[in-house]
């Protein structure tokens, strides 16, 4: 696993310390291990190939640098050629001059096309268009009640294929119908890249249609078959762009870099999560990191910096130096975690080393987060009073029942919330510097997790 | 599993699933053959390749490794596989195709051998757990696997317990009208472990033979959701003691190496009875099965095919291996 890839790296390049230059010698077993990483990661099979070359290309020869041990050199070289092949940063994908834009998402059965369907509505809602979604599925059962719920979810139209009628037709009642709607998302059935009939059946709607954007939906978690399935959706239909689904769980999306190289087209958005909201544009820096175990720190303080304003952060971060982090303060990042997003994707977006110890990070990550404990957490402290919100200290057994008590919770949730805060406070103190200078707007939202 | 239990009355539609039985058994072997033999083709193909360029050793064993990686078996588990043929083969062995072909079949026959077993379905009723993350084809499998029983004669009730994903239950009812099965459901958000209680006394007071629940795709990683799976267990096993007979996972043939964590992470938080491997119609090979099927010891049970309500199949290793390795006549 590329968690481990760093340091196993390192390993190996510890007997190569005072070689003073690689050589194409000592950097085999390094390119081994990195082969076995990006394999495991599902990176398709030649194009591991191709990157190995090129990594021992500019490897071989280069100075073992006094700042950098031979593995992260190595490792950086990695990265580098990683976010080369994954192409250049987020370009918007094209739209309409004359409305309504059309976007066709078409993908393999389960790729997470509805989902993305509803997801890529609602943030092209945020940013002021108007969507509206058909339904061009009239195989799979329930389908388009499926995109209908979601519609209704978001407020917006949703065109539903009638008895007997076709995918084609549908579509083009809906651009018919559609008046208001100046953004249109097409839902394709999901069907096999082989399956010429349904081949076909794309090709037509494509040709009755011309979408600004055909978008190939695909699994984060897809196999060595990746670059099959996408060159045999390019080759026959034509692919804009590609969406990454299901990317929020420990997949590391190797078939994002296969697809890349086999079809050149630009992965434009990744889902990282069953919620409508839970749609992020592509940034290859980030993903190469994520790939290598890096972390996607960038992510996580540009999801930070859209909650916080300068001032407050500043003021936060120096009370987290201090010690001096109150219960108030804890409610009030309470609260904005609930802005943010799953929890768990938060976590996703941490580098390994950020924290102290490798142990400490597997025993949050163990933890259980449940989100659901938000709102409870909220009322214990909100039943406090702001002499105990200051100073945890104070609350004592008869405080903490009445805690319990005002709150509608247990004197065992209580005293559990104290104990977390407790910890957390103690372990930002023991934080490393860089970690909490980091952009002077880290939020400690780890110190909930039980 | 499938045998000839006949005991519903002969409804039209039991007949009708009848006439559709008499034809199934022929086909079997050759929808799995002609499913696998877009992939066969591309393997089979490539070894002959290999072989016929004669090229040196070492390029040989490249080329092999390409063909396994390639079919998602994995880089630690290929590598192992190949280290085993080089020191078990002598040289003379190792420049014959079919030797090397062969020897390659029994390695993996050797791991998936102990692995096929049948579906448990004793119990009144017998209930099956289907679990999996998001989109691999549980509620498809379900309806496949509805059917399959109803030509059995059995009498089949259908749990809508994925109460997350918009229409799921609606899916799950489309299915239940195809294949003539009654469903449980409850309001969208609704506890999936209530519904499985509801479901078990409605098969037990309805003196249903099978009752197959169908749960919301969850990520393994998603404590919380994995949580909410493992009450709807623990429900069941204080219904009734011995529930479910089958825990199974449902694994999507296009999924690389994620397909192993996938299988671990549910196998050590739900104790699961066996494997569902589904989409294995095309060009997928499914090679990480080899890996979970190695590491965990876990039965396939089925395998989905196709597209179509009969393209669900029992699992058999060496027509597994078989239709991967061999010619189509062969």
């Amino acid at each position: 696993m590329f968690e481990i890839l760093t340091n196993k790296l390192q390993t190996v390049f510890k007997q190569l310390r005072g070689y003073g230059r690689l050589t194409e010698a000592n950097i085999q077993e390094a390119l081994r291990e990195i082969k076995l990483a990006l394999l495991d990661a599902d990176v398709n099979y030649k194009v591991v190939k191709l990157l190995l070359q090129r990594v021992q290309e500019k490897a071989v020869g280069q100075e073992v640098l006094a700042s950098l041990s031979p593995g992260q050199q190595v490792v950086k070289i990695v990265h580098q050629e990683l976010v080369e092949l994954l192409g250049q940063s987020y370009r918007k994908p094209r739209l309409a001059s004359h409305p309504p834009t059309i976007f066709m998402l078409v993908g393999l059965q389960g790729s997470g096309k509805t989902t993305t369907a509803g997801k890529l509505a609602r943030h092209y809602m945020s940013e002021g268009y108007r969507p509206g979604l058909v339904a061009a599925d009239p195989y799979r059962p329930a389908a388009a009640k499926q995109l209908e719920v979601l519609a209704q979810e978001l407020g917006i139209p949703c065109y539903s294929p009638l008895e007997g009628e076709s995918p084609k037709d549908t579509c083009l009642r809906a651009v018919r119908e559609a008046e208001l709607q100046n953004f249109l998302i097409i839902d394709t059935a999901g069907r096999l890249h082989i399956n010429q009939e349904l081949m076909e059946e794309l090709q037509g709607l494509k040709k009755a249609l011309s979408p600004h954007q055909i978008m190939l939906v695909v699994d984060a978690m897809m196999g060595q078959e990746a670059v099959r399935v996408a060159e045999g959706f390019h080759n026959q239909v034509g692919i804009d762009g590609v969406v990454l689904t299901k990317q929020e769980g420990d997949a590391r999306g190797g078939a994002a870099i296969s697809i890349r190289a086999a079809i050149g087209r630009p992965i434009q958005f990744i889902g990282v999560g069953e919620r409508l909201d839970a749609l992020e544009p592509f940034h290859p820096e980030r993903i190469a990191s994520r790939i290598l175990g890096m972390g996607d720190i960038l992510s996580l303080v540009e999801k930070t910096e859209a909650m916080a304003t300068e001032e407050e952060a500043r003021v936060e971060q120096k009370k987290l130096r201090s010690g001096k982090f109150t219960l108030e303060d804890f409610l009030a990042q309470l609260r904005q975690l609930k802005k943010m997003g799953s929890l768990e994707q938060m976590l996703e977006l941490l580098p390994a080393g950020l924290l102290p110890g490798k142990g400490k990070l597997a025993q949050i990550k163990g933890a259980s987060l449940d989100e659901r404990r938000l709102p409870r957490m909220e009322a214990i402290i909100c039943s406090m009073t702001s002499a105990e919100r200051r100073n945890y200290k104070i609350i004592n057994g008869s405080r903490r029942l009445r805690i319990a008590r005002g709150s509608g919770t247990s004197v065992q949730e209580v005293n559990q919330l104290l104990k977390n805060f407790a910890g957390m406070n103690k372990m930002f103190k023991s934080w490393p510097k860089q970690a909490r200078n980091m952009g002077g707007r880290f939020r400690p939202f780890s110190g909930i997790f039980g | 599993m499938f045998g000839s239990a006949n005991r519903a009355s002969k409804t039209d539609l039991t007949e009708s699933v009848d006439r559709k039985r008499k034809t199934l058994g022929s086909k079997t072997l050759g929808r799995l053959r002609r499913g696998l033999s877009k992939s066969r083709e591309r393997f089979v193909g490539g070894l002959e390749r290999i072989f016929s360029r004669k090229e040196a050793g070492r390029d040989i064993w490249e080329e092999l490794e390409e063909l396994l990686i390639s079919a998602d078996l994995g880089a630690k588990i290929t590598e192992r596989l190949l280290e085993k043929l080089r020191r078990q083969l002598s040289s003379r062995e190792l420049q014959s195709p079919d030797r090397v072909m062969s020897a390659l079949r029994e390695e993996l026959l050797d791991v998936l051998g102990p692995s096929s077993k049948g579906l448990c379905v004793d119990g009144s009723p017998a209930v099956f757990l289907m679990l999996g993350v998001n989109g691999t084809g549980k509620t498809t499998t379900i309806g496949k696997l509805a059917w399959k029983f109803r030509q059995e004669g059995r009498r089949v009730l259908l749990a809508a317990a994925d109460t997350f994903r918009a229409a799921a239950s609606e899916q799950l009812e489309v299915w239940g009208r195809r294949v003539g099965a009654d469903i449980i459901k409850h309001q969208p958000g609704a506890d999936p472990s209530a519904v499985v209680y509801d479901a078990v006394s409605a098969a037990v007071a309805r003196g249903a033979d099978i009752l197959l629940v169908d749960t919301a795709g969850r990520l393994h990683t998603k404590s919380n959701l994995i949580e909410e799976l493992k009450k709807i267990k623990r429900v069941l096993g204080k219904v009734k003691p011995g529930l479910p007979q089958e825990t199974l996972l449902v694994l999507d043939a296009y999924t690389g190496q994620n397909a192993i964590y996938q299988a671990r992470e549910f196998h050590q938080q739900l104790e699961l009875s066996g494997l569902v491997i589904t989409k294995l119609d095309a060009t997928a090979k499914a090679g990480a099965l080899i890996g979970i099927v190695e590491e965990m010891g876990l039965p396939i049970k089925l395998i989905g095919v196709g597209e179509g309500i009969e393209d669900l199949q029992e699992f058999n290793p060496s027509a597994f291996v078989k239709a991967l390795l061999e010619k189509e006549n062969g």
